[in-house]
């Protein structure tokens, strides 16, 4: 590993405490990676935010590299924290882990962190470029950034994108070079995939194919995808299959750039059923909490569901998860009032995967193959997945 | 016996060996507020780590797993020591942020259970 003079000064301590730290994470991580050297980077995305997933030891931890002074050099954006930050109450969580999310926060924005607090943060100005070299954790975002974007991030977890945003840099390995980011097997989908809850059962489907193998898959057969398609698929092929990147041909931009790996897997009808049997283990009469916004939503998707609830009144709990930012123009555009007044419920800077609500319910209705994951796995919930406007209009049942 | 691997986090600590062959998630895997590991059906469900030089090939699951290793440290509960035969990020980034020395690239099969062994981590040796 070749430091340069100002990354050796970091990693001997003339610039604190909490930098060395920071250099000493990236360090070890390129040494243990065979990185040559590191790489400047201009954007991070922390993870490791919520209160229930950091508790008093990762807050000590986080408060120690803040200690002194300790300032990011560079655009950090966080993930989703546990609850919302202004409506906490109306969603029902407790006076004692608002105060300690509220701590969390506090620690972060002390060192110049922006407490966007969501998993898409490349809807709303943290949009790396094509080629990028980025230090994101949040594996639904990393996927998004390297495959759809064209950026260029290992999966970091949330040290060591705290240490690239203190230090400004991140070891070279791993996707950030062009070797590693060649894909190693195609994947051939023989099946009509439209909707987020159709590309979230083709991540699981894929995924639990390829969970573990680290592979790149080169993906063919998808006619057309939007944004919000792209979004659901990543966040459930991180999810079930720990992918970081992945080629679409005629969809992401690097695909052009390769040939189809001659080993070649195939989905089929066969498989995305399954998948979404595995996904549904709950009755539509079961379902005691309708859930839309993992990843959090796009503006499109809150308009949509504005249109569907607009002059209606929902009869189930209803959490709809998305940034602030999005919010803000929902408010603008009219979108948020038609939804209150419907009686479905905003929670902001936060989403099912994160906020402590196990035991609280016992079905959850989505459109995501990811929050079904996380519901079935950490809350202990059963599951329905069902297309995005189904699941708006089953509320209302 | 004298055993000679890379170094991941600096340090030295003699301690008796808890081997197992078996990866192990932090996050999940093992409490926090006991050192105990709690996965089901692992090898070394029910035991402390707390202490222990602690051998396992690699790391796996959330990578919250390396605030984990921090809560046990700031509890006490941390192993002296850990050996691996691969480090991966969540292992290497919690022994960092915890201060525990660790070594890898170490041939884990000769490693006996229950021996007092040395870690020197700092020339990545293990000795017993």
């Amino acid at each position: 590993m070749k430091l340069r003079p100002e990354e050796k000064a970091m990693l001997n301590g003339e610039y604190g405490k909490a930098v060395q730290k920071a250099m000493q994470i990236l360090d070890t991580l390129g040494r243990v990676y065979g990185a040559e050297s590191m790489l400047p980077v201009n954007s991070v995305q922390i993870s490791g935010v919520s209160y229930a997933n950091l508790g008093e030891a990762g807050l000590a931890w986080l408060a120690e590299m803040a200690a002194g002074g300790s300032r990011v050099r560079i655009l950090t954006t966080l993930n989703p924290a546990g609850m919302d930050i202004e409506n906490w109450r109306a969603l029902g969580i407790d006076e004692d882990f608002a105060r300690n999310q509220m701590r969390v926060l506090e620690v972060f924005e002390s060192m110049g962190v922006v407490s966007t607090c969501s998993c898409t943060p490349y809807l709303f100005g943290n949009l790396p470029r094509f080629g990028e070299h980025i230090a994101w954790a949040e594996s639904s975002a990393v996927c998004y950034a390297n495959s759809v974007l064209g950026a260029r991030s290992n999966r970091e977890g949330g040290p060591s994108a705290l240490a690239s945003a203190l230090t400004g840099v991140t070891p070279a390995y791993g996707f950030h070079l062009d070797a590693q980011r060649k894909p190693t097997v195609s994947v051939l989908v023989k099946a009509d995939v439209q909707g987020t809850w159709r590309f979230g059962a083709l991540g699981k489907a894929i995924g639990d194919k390829l969970q573990g193998q680290q592979q790149v898959a080169y993906i063919q057969g998808i006619a057309q995808a939007n944004l919000e398609e792209l979004k659901s698929f990543c966040a459930s092929f991180a999810t079930y299959g720990g992918a970081a990147l992945f080629h679409m041909q005629g969809i992401t931009p690097e695909a052009a750039c390769f040939q189809a790996p001659p080993e070649t897997l195939e989905i089929t009808e066969s498989d995305l059923k399954r998948a979404n049997t595995e996904l549904n283990s709950a009755s539509a009469a079961e379902v005691d909490f309708v859930s839309l916004g993992c990843p959090h939503l796009s503006l499109r998707e809150v308009a949509r569901i504005a249109e569907l609830l607009a002059g209606k009144k929902v009869k189930k709990e209803f959490w709809i998860t998305t940034s602030r930012p999005v919010k803000g123009m929902a408010d603008r555009a009219g979108y948020s009032a038609l939804i209150e007044a419907a009686g479905a419920k905003f929670a902001v800077d936060t989403c099912c995967v994160v906020a402590p609500i196990r035991g609280r319910f016992n079905a959850m209705l989505s459109d995501s193959a990811k929050a079904c994951y996380y519901a079935q796995a950490k809350n202990k919930f059963k599951t329905r997945l069902l297309p995005f406007d189904e699941v708006v209009k089953e509320s209302l049942k | 016996m004298i055993l000679k691997g890379r170094s991941i986090f600096p340090g030295y600590a003699k301690a008796t060996t808890l081997v197992t062959h078996m990866g192990i998630s932090f996050y999940g895997g093992v409490d926090p507020k006991t050192g105990i590991v709690v996965e089901k059906d692992h090898e070394l469900e029910g035991q402390s780590i707390a202490g222990k030089l602690l051998v396992f090939p690699s790391g796996k699951g959330s990578t919250v797993g390396s605030y984990t290793l921090y809560r046990l440290a700031k509890n006490g509960l941390a192993p002296a020591g850990i050996v691996n035969a691969n480090c991966e990020t969540i292992t290497a980034v919690g022994c960092i942020i915890a201060e525990i020395p660790c070594i890898d690239q170490i041939d884990i099969k000769q490693i006996p259970q229950q021996v007092q062994a040395e870690l020197d981590a700092t020339s990545a040796q293990l000795t017993w």
